[in-house]
């Protein structure tokens, strides 16, 4: 099949999605009620309800707001309505999201209530949908993706399959001038002295130690109670074989192919400004997190390989599922995108495998649903840094 | 070439995975190094699930484990060539 081209949405901005969602953004948690009044009065839209948003200060905020505001801004948005409790940080969301040029409508439920709000905003989400849906895909070139990767539920098959398939699918999209990105911070640990190495120049690779530094000295050992054991690898992670985070991260890292550099380093949920080729975000190593952060950054497909059987989805971004565990693949059929199974039996090679995953991306970017989506799942998690005021 | 049983990333690896279900202890293992595609038989002397690893060499407690011919973790007991490493003799060095 064709693999050079795709057909996508062009937005305001000139970026190009793959989906064409009408979202409903609360600010806040209090607001998630109005959000999925008006998702369920307008088909066709949908709700992104989250936990947050409330007497969050400083770098805290400013991830949430980044998160919020990345989210809208995506791509695979088409148009959006903001609902907050008050009128201030709901515009500030709404005013941020504009900056693409796509409609946005801001509403506030103070002085209005409920009722009030969900009907105003359902009036402006049904004309969003009905201009949303007259929306026509056209062919874009294959480098105008932007595809994020983060595996999740690893074992030892995802080293030795799933995340080298991904690795080759970069080391062949990269250079056509695609945006890439891995993080997953902590799950570094074992292989930094690798990773530090895939820096474009000394400069980034310094930066990019002081961060993967500072999560040790910061978070892990600031807040350990054991060891970390119990959590990296995780217990899923350890069913499938892998003993220790050493040979959890050089697995993990099989993923960024053997050829690319990346240019720059990411906050979280932060969009890449140096132009096309492979970035790291510093970000969570779970899943829903690390997802909902890429996505924020403009991301519009991401690869996922699992070898235990991660499900997780993401609501604006199409999760593809790549495994190379012959059990998953029998066990879990129903959440499997990508089987690289053969990999294992020689039956595969990698090159092969990588191009079966480009074609895979290619036909969920033309529109076909992932396992994910067509199971329904629409984890949308904020990552937060520290405790509310 | 047949199915392999077990996998090794490097050739300095000291373990390797095994990549086929239900296998059971005393099968001759056809291994495969993916680094060059050479390969060995080993005589498995565990039943181990897939995914788990496989001592390549005689291993006690003190050694380095090596995969992708990086450092792993260290042993912390013994486990004879062919026996299964994973959490009751292998941990990591970081945590």
């Amino acid at each position: 099949m064709n693999t050079e081209t795709f057909f996508g949405y062009r937005r305001e901005n000139g970026r190009v999605g793959v989906r064409n969602h009408v979202a409903i953004l609360p600010v806040d948690d209090i607001s998630n009620a109005a959000v999925e009044a008006v998702a369920n009065n307008i088909k066709g839209t949908l709700a992104l309800p989250h936990a947050y948003g409330r007497l969050q200060f400083g770098e805290d905020l400013d991830l949430h707001f980044r998160t919020i505001i990345g989210t809208g801004a995506n791509p695979n948005v088409a148009a959006v309505i903001v609902i907050g409790i008050e009128p201030s940080w709901t515009q500030k969301i709404a005013d941020g999201i504009a900056e693409t040029g796509k409609p946005v409508a801001a509403f506030s439920i103070e002085q209005n209530g409920d009722l009030k709000t969900i009907m105003d905003a359902s009036r402006k989400a049904k004309e969003f949908v009905h201009w949303a849906s007259e929306k026509q895909r056209e062919e874009c070139d294959i480098s105008e993706l932007w595809i994020s990767t983060k595996c999740g539920e690893s074992d030892t098959t995802t080293g030795l399959g799933s995340c080298p398939t991904v690795g080759n699918m970069y080391d062949k999209l990269l250079p056509k001038g695609i945006y890439g990105v891995f993080g997953e911070t902590s799950e570094i640990t074992g292989a930094e002295h690798l990773c530090k190495a895939r820096a474009i120049d000394d400069d980034v690779a310094e930066r990019w130690y002081a961060m993967w530094k500072a999560y040790q000295d910061d978070v892990i050992f600031a807040h350990q109670t054991d060891d970390l054991s119990d959590s990296q690898p995780t217990k899923g992670n350890i069913l499938g074989g892998l003993t220790t985070i050493e040979e959890k991260a050089l697995g993990n890292l099989e993923k960024i192919g053997r050829t690319s550099k990346f240019i720059d380093i990411l906050e979280p949920a932060e969009a890449p400004k140096k132009g096309n080729g492979l970035y790291f975000m510093d970000s969570s190593s779970a899943a829903a997190e690390c997802v909902t952060l890429m996505a924020a950054g403009g991301y519009v497909i991401h690869t996922f390989p699992t070898g235990q059987g991660n499900v997780v989805g993401n609501p604006i971004v199409p999760v593809v599922k790549i495994t190379a565990n012959p059990r998953t693949v029998r066990t879990m059929s129903e959440h499997v995108d990508v089987d690289v199974s053969g990999i294992l039996r020689r039956e595969m090679t990698i090159d092969q495998a990588g191009d079966s995953l480009i074609e895979m991306i290619a036909r969920t970017a033309n529109g076909r649903l992932t396992a994910a989506e067509a199971l329904g799942h629409r984890e949308f998690v904020m990552t937060k840094l520290y405790r509310s005021a | 070439m047949s199915i392999p049983h077990l996998l090794v990333h490097d050739k300095e690896d000291n373990v390797g995975v095994v990549v086929v279900e239900g296998l059971t202890a005393g099968t001759d293992m056809l291994c495969v190094v993916t680094e060059d595609n050479s390969s060995f038989n080993l005589a498995a002397k565990a039943d181990v699930p897939i995914g788990h690893k496989v001592a390549l060499t005689d291993l006690s407690a003190g050694d380095t484990a090596i995969k992708y011919g990086q450092d792993i973790g260290k042993m912390v007991g013994s486990a004879e060539k062919g026996g299964h490493v994973h959490t009751q003799n292998l941990k990591t060095k970081r945590w």
